[in-house]
């Protein structure tokens, strides 16, 4: 029996008598941070929200907002978290404690109501506070401000990072406004000055109760050496729908073995001809990292469930658990990406549009890990991502369909479709690449293409859109990319 | 001016001011009932056994597994109940039923020494069934024809005059959702066995008092032994108003057997799923117009589906018909109502009570006729307004007082959002943009402010003041985030003439106010104000006489504002902690129970005729949204909302209030979707949206861009404390406009003059198939047409 430890709020925390598939939000109440709320227990109301210090990408650590609700406790063996407890500063000798900024702004403007999911609104709020980049474009000194919309703040801040907190009190007006009013950091500031730090290194965990483990390894070859080992080892990266399982359907597996800080896993390289992305770097990570170099990735990222989720999910989970709904495998599939799996005897690389053999399963044998995904250069011109969801923000697909078009002289030279939601896999529209391609790019093609792309897969019907419905916007999908190539159409 | 709603010089009311917890709330350090387990010892888990079938007769119920599953304490069946086994008030609604009426009925309860291992105790318990047919839509009902309840009916005028007297008649038909509460705090009780065996409840309820009554039914006990404490709530919507009382009393009995404390909370999966919603109604009308599109006469049954008990069915019913004339004169109705049972949770108070679904109703109406009218939908709105100085009532027969504020309302709204111009800038719009469509709608509200049933609208309040000069307040009234507890911080201040910050208010008790009435109704700040107000002016009217003395003038002739009593006309004063000092030197008692009626209501539920309202709260609000023609999705891009509140007591409350509800009413109408399985398979009845991830509430890309909240100007309410007007449920019905403005968007898709019906919600795919609806208008017309001769 091991024991893990997390610093919270400066201090260090055993997690025991935590079970191994315990989350940082139980861990956190039990020892009486009960700041930190479960509203939903699946990562979507962000009520648990808490700051992890993380990996950075403009500066050496990064505050990151999670979902407690989802993460392990043994998870963060060795790393620092901070709550809305945690956030302000603690008064001495009795004198209560100093609001931390974006606290005072949210008690001020009437950010909270009922309170319930204010501390996780503030923990989300603070991380975007802490992003070193969030006023870069907004230097005083030259006089530009921030570019400043419905969704950016004059202070940089991006309303994108409370896409994953929910609040059925306010309708969200004061606490946009609070969000839009905090200021920057002090210099005096120790979440700022931490940022300047090494982030926590991650530690080899062995954490066992009862008959159920936590494992985390320093390195690959060990990982691949457990995976052969132990066949019934359940991998886990951000844990964001591992930990939708623990909760919602009380699933408990003997064996854990987290693969997050690998850094073979973690890896983002740009070469002549492809750009290969670390199995394992978060969402954001990928977002921030390549800033804008693959346009169709750019235009998921925003439409991929939330903030809170992108912190910790990874391309590798989101096409390892296989799901056919998942916003990712339809971007790839149209970029023509391929993976490389790895296991204890070496690699080889597979085709996307090979990868996927039904539902939830792939061609990746027991003990074969996803290192990396690989994007072929140069990319097609014209690209674009069409998610269908009853919400803008942080909504599962009914469908989704990823466009990447050559092109040339007004002839379609390439096509390639990926379609989400339409069938047990995600799928590439084979026959609506080939109505599109050697055609020219006008009404005439795109209807005749439309009508095939409406017959791709095999559409459902349940509470997220009738079959009819997803059918039609398979359809519409292309219609609405032609008028946007065009036209100038407001999207 | 009223005694009752005029304002001391420098009142604490009307300051805009942050909630009283806001410090609390934002630091994570304002406590909710299910973080004091944390600070309870050997507390039990309990955890329901829910059986997932919609009916059937329960057979066999075999507990004894559980008890093998390590941690398992007690299984709670009903033979346990030593009082009534009944949840509710109507004796409809079994706490152990022997017959599960709905998918996820929780038959009996698990107390675990491990939230895990009363789940595992629950899996483990065995339940046989014999399974019966289940009705679960309320079109299941209406052809099986099952109903529970009341079936009131409305009349005024004479009907088949008005009808004759019509130019334009239409019939239609409309089905709507429901509505999940979704307050972030699930469902939560702990329940401790105090001294001498009383039994002491935390829970999250907007009704103490009914959860005390519920649970010493239950027990068996008189309510004396019972004490309910509600610290706060993570909100309620009225999904609290009746839903805790049976879970609070599966704790308090739990803790009665074992003796422990015992602790539920349901997980959002079973708060989902076992707990009451909105109603969703269906409603199939009978309308004419004049010549010049002014209503005639309406004839109209409204279905609300109930559920398997009837719950606050019955009220709720009843306010959707007082509502189904919003801010238009009908002079000739007949409403019925009824109230259908199907097999799925039993339907509840929702923020606004059955008003929406019955303003619902005639929005309906007069969104999808005014273009067979040939006419603006705000024109045809407009025309049928209530109209001041005419006598005019509502189908109930209460005269309409404020009418002149409906087209106030709607005339500033207008001006603030600089209506005329934005349609001529939308109309250009759009004719350049043959996929994106935008449309501007306006709608207004009239709600009336009471409790239907008379009773109810009283208010109870304990007032303490310690020698040392502070102030605690207690009232009947529950905090849920509405803001409720510092609006009567503020109204305590106001009355002693004291600086805010020298009153505390203690947490909601039935130990220290009896028989009060649930948080609800919007009522809470009318009815624990008037109370708070009382007991203040009691103890201020003591004080007086002590500063008089002091300063040696009359008592008529002392003020006491910020803190200091001053005599008129002198110089002479007294700071408050010094007047409190003597006061209790003097032996003067320092403490006042308050208490407040509504004056001037009465409602006869035979006839459903009466003034059940003490005064009616106004507004109206302008929305432009933008539609995607390829896709039906879309953007709220402006929100112009002019509110009457009264004279509001607290500004950032009330706004805050206004907002919310608008953003709630809109997820109702456009965004939230409950769906049921209706096939015949395993799974019927099973809600399918039963989590946040299928259930969609509004989240920031559904907040309007921009969000402009007026409050209306001198609009001092006589009838209620201070001069306010009761804020909590009217601004959700603001939200018409959202549903008006995406019906008239998706008709800009077609050719002029077409009527659209649009789902509700008005989901994306909704509005797509609106749209495709709008395209294919030719056709449509001639169908609406036919119905149109065919209903005159």
């Amino acid at each position: 029996m091991t024991e893990a430890r997390i610093t919270v709020n400066g201090k260090e925390t055993p997690i025991s008598p935590a079970a191994p598939h315990a989350t940082v939000l139980d861990f956190l109440r039990e020892r009486g941070l009960t700041g930190t709320k479960e509203g939903c227990a699946e990562g979507e109301c962000g009520a648990c929200s808490v700051l992890v210090a993380r990996p950075g990408v403009n500066k050496p650590t990064d505050w990151v907002a999670v979902n407690a609700c989802l993460v392990p406790a043994a998870a963060l063996d060795g790393q620092e978290v901070i709550t809305s407890e945690g956030l302000a500063t603690v008064g001495e000798d009795g004198t209560p404690p100093a609001l931390h900024p974006v606290q005072e702004e949210m008690a001020v403007r009437g950010g909270s109501q009922c309170g319930y999911c204010t501390p996780g609104f503030v923990c989300s709020m603070a991380a975007e506070y802490y992003r070193p980049d969030r006023c870069a474009h907004a230097d005083p000194a030259d006089g530009a401000e921030a570019h400043a919309d419905a969704e950016h703040g004059p202070n940089g801040f991006d309303l994108h990072a409370l896409s994953g907190n929910l609040c059925r009190c306010t309708g969200y007006r004061p606490i946009r406004d609070a969000a839009f009013a905090v200021g920057e950091p002090t210099d005096e500031d120790p979440l700022a000055q931490r940022r300047e730090q090494a982030p926590p290194a991650p530690v080899a965990t062995e954490y066992a109760r009862d008959d159920s483990t936590f494992l985390r390894k320093d390195t690959l070859a060990e990982t691949l050496r457990v995976l052969r080992e132990r066949p019934d080892a359940v991998v886990v990266a951000g844990s964001t729908d591992y930990g939708v399982e623990v909760n919602i359907r009380s699933r408990r597996e003997g064996c854990v073995v987290a693969i997050d800080r690998l850094p073979e896993l973690r890896e983002l390289r740009v070469e002549s001809d492809h750009i290969e992305i670390g199995a394992a770097l978060t969402l954001t990570e990928i977002e921030r990292r390549l800033d804008g170099q693959v346009p169709l990735l750019a235009e998921l990222f925003p439409q991929f469930a939330s903030r809170l989720i992108r912190n910790g999910a990874t391309l590798g989970g989101n096409l390892g658990t296989g799901s056919p709904i998942g916003d990712s495998p339809p971007v790839l599939l149209a970029l023509e990406a391929s993976l490389v799996l790895v296991d204890a005897d070496g690699e080889r690389e597979v085709p996307l549009a090979e990868y996927f053999t039904g539902y939830r399963q792939s061609v990746r044998r027991p003990g074969e890990l996803i290192r990396a995904v690989r994007i072929p250069l140069p990319l097609s011109p014209v690209t674009a991502f069409h998610k269908i969801a009853k919400r803008r923000f942080d909504d599962i697909s009914s469908v989704a369909v990823a466009f990447a078009l050559d092109i040339e002289d007004g002839i379609v030279r390439t096509a390639r479709i990926g379609l989400g939601g339409v069938a047990a896999t995600p799928i590439r529209a084979l026959a609506t690449e080939a109505a599109l391609e050697g055609r020219p790019w006008s009404a005439e093609t795109v209807e005749a293409a439309a009508r095939v792309l409406r017959g791709e897969g095999t559409p459902m019907e349940d509470h997220r859109a009738s079959s009819l419905y997803r059918s039609a916007m398979l359809g519409q999908s292309l219609k609405k990319l032609h008028a946007q190539t065009t036209e100038a159409v407001s999207s | 001016m009223s005694h009752l709603s005029e304002r001391p010089e420098k009142p604490v009311v009307g300051v805009s001011m942050p909630h009283e917890s806001a410090f609390q709330h934002v630091t994570g350090t304002a406590l909710y009932t299910d973080d004091l387990i944390h600070r309870t010892k050997d507390v039990l888990h309990a955890y329901p056994v829910q059986v997932m079938k919609a009916h059937g007769r329960i057979t066999r119920l075999n507990t004894e597994p559980a008890l093998d599953v390590p941690g398992v304490v007690r299984v709670l069946t009903g033979a346990d109940v030593p009082g009534v086994n009944d949840a509710g008030m109507k004796h409809d609604e079994p706490l152990f039923p022997d017959e599960v009426m709905f998918h996820g009925h929780a038959v009996a309860w698990v107390l675990g020494e491990t939230l895990e291992a009363a789940r595992l105790g629950a899996a483990a318990v065995e339940v046989e069934l014999d399974e019966q047919p289940a009705l679960i839509t309320l079109q299941d009902a209406m052809a099986a024809e099952s109903y529970h309840g009341a079936r009131p009916l409305m009349e005024t005028g004479d009907i088949d005059a008005g009808f004759a007297d019509s130019a334009h008649v239409f019939t239609g038909e409309f089905q709507f959702a429901g509505q999940e509460h979704f307050y972030l705090e699930t469902h939560a009780s702990l329940a401790q066995v105090d001294e001498n065996g009383q039994i002491f409840i935390q829970s999250s309820t907007q009704h103490p008092s009914e959860t005390q009554e519920i649970v010493s039914h239950v027990l068996g006990v008189p309510a004396h032994e019972v004490t309910v404490q509600c610290l706060r709530m993570g909100g309620g919507f009225g999904g609290k108003e009746m839903q805790p009382h049976g879970f609070a009393a599966v704790a308090a009995l739990g803790a009665k057997l074992t003796g422990r404390p015992v602790r539920f909370r349901l997980n959002r999966t079973q708060d989902l799923t076992m707990s009451g919603k909105r109603h969703g109604f269906h409603a199939s009308w009978k309308i004419g117009f004049d010549a010049d599109g002014r209503i005639q006469a309406l004839d109209a049954t409204l279905t609300a589906d109930g559920g398997w008990s009837l719950d606050l069915s019955e009220p709720v019913l009843a306010r959707a018909l007082c509502h189904i004339d919003n801010t238009y004169w009908i002079p000739n109705a007949r409403v019925a109502g009824r109230i259908a049972k199907t097999n799925t949770v039993s339907n509840t108070a929702f923020r606004g009570f059955g008003g929406p679904q019955g303003m619902l109703v005639i929005e309906d109406i007069l969104g999808r006729v005014a273009p067979q009218l040939g006419l603006d939908p705000m024109e045809l709105r407009e025309r049928n307004f209530y109209q001041p100085g005419q006598g005019q009532t509502t189908p109930y027969g209460q005269p309409v007082t404020q009418a002149e504020r409906i087209s106030t309302v709607w005339r500033e709204v207008q001006d603030n959002g600089g209506i005329a111009d934005r349609k001529r800038e939308i109309a250009a719009f759009n004719a350049a943009h043959p996929h994106t469509k935008r449309a501007l709608a306006i709608t207004g509200i009239k709600f009336g402010i009471s409790f239907n049933l008379t009773a109810f609208n009283q208010g109870g309040a304990l007032v303490l003041i310690y020698k040392d000069g502070s102030v605690l307040i207690n009232h009947g009234g529950t905090e849920m985030g509405q803001g409720l507890h510092t609006k009567m911080i503020q109204v305590a201040a106001t009355t002693l003439g004291i600086p805010a910050h020298k009153v505390r208010l203690a947490p909601t008790r039935t130990d220290k106010v009896p028989n009060t009435s649930a948080t609800a109704a919007s009522s809470g700040a009318d009815l624990n104000g008037g109370a708070i107000k009382n007991a203040c002016e009691q103890l201020r009217g003591r004080l007086l006489q002590v500063a008089a003395s002091r300063l040696g003038v009359n008592a008529s002739d002392v003020r006491i504002v910020e803190g200091v009593a001053r005599a008129l006309g002198s110089d002479k004063e007294l700071a408050w902690d010094e007047l409190v000092h003597t006061a209790y030197f003097q032996r003067v008692q320092l403490s006042a129970a308050g208490f407040y009626r509504t004056e001037g209501l009465h409602w006869d539920v035979k006839t459903f005729r009466g003034t059940p309202f003490k005064y009616f709260a106004y507004g109206a609000a302008a929305t432009e949204v933008e539609v995607d023609g390829f896709t039906g999705a879309y953007r709220i891009r402006r929100v112009d909302i002019v509110h009457d509140v009264g004279e509001s007591l607290s500004p950032m409350i009330d706004i805050g209030q206004v907002e919310g509800g608008f953003v709630q009413g809109a997820g109702w109408l456009t965004l939230e979707d409950l769906r049921w399985d209706t096939s015949d398979g395993p799974h019927r009845g099973r809600l399918q949206t039963q989590a946040a991830s299928t259930y969609k509430l509004p989240s920031f890309s559904e907040m309007p861009e921009e969000f402009n909240v007026t409050l209306l100007e001198n609009a001092t309410e006589e009838g209620a404390v201070y001069g306010s007007k009761a804020v909590g449920e009217p601004p959700l019905m603001l939200a018409f406009s959202v549903r008006e403005a995406l019906r008239q968007a998706a008709a800009a898709f077609g050719p002029s003059g077409v009527s659209v019906d649009l789902a509700s919600p008005a989901t994306p795919e909704a509005v797509y198939w609106a749209i495709q609806e709008a395209r294919e208008g030719a056709a449509d017309q001639v169908r609406t047409d036919v119905a149109a001769l065919s209903g005159a």
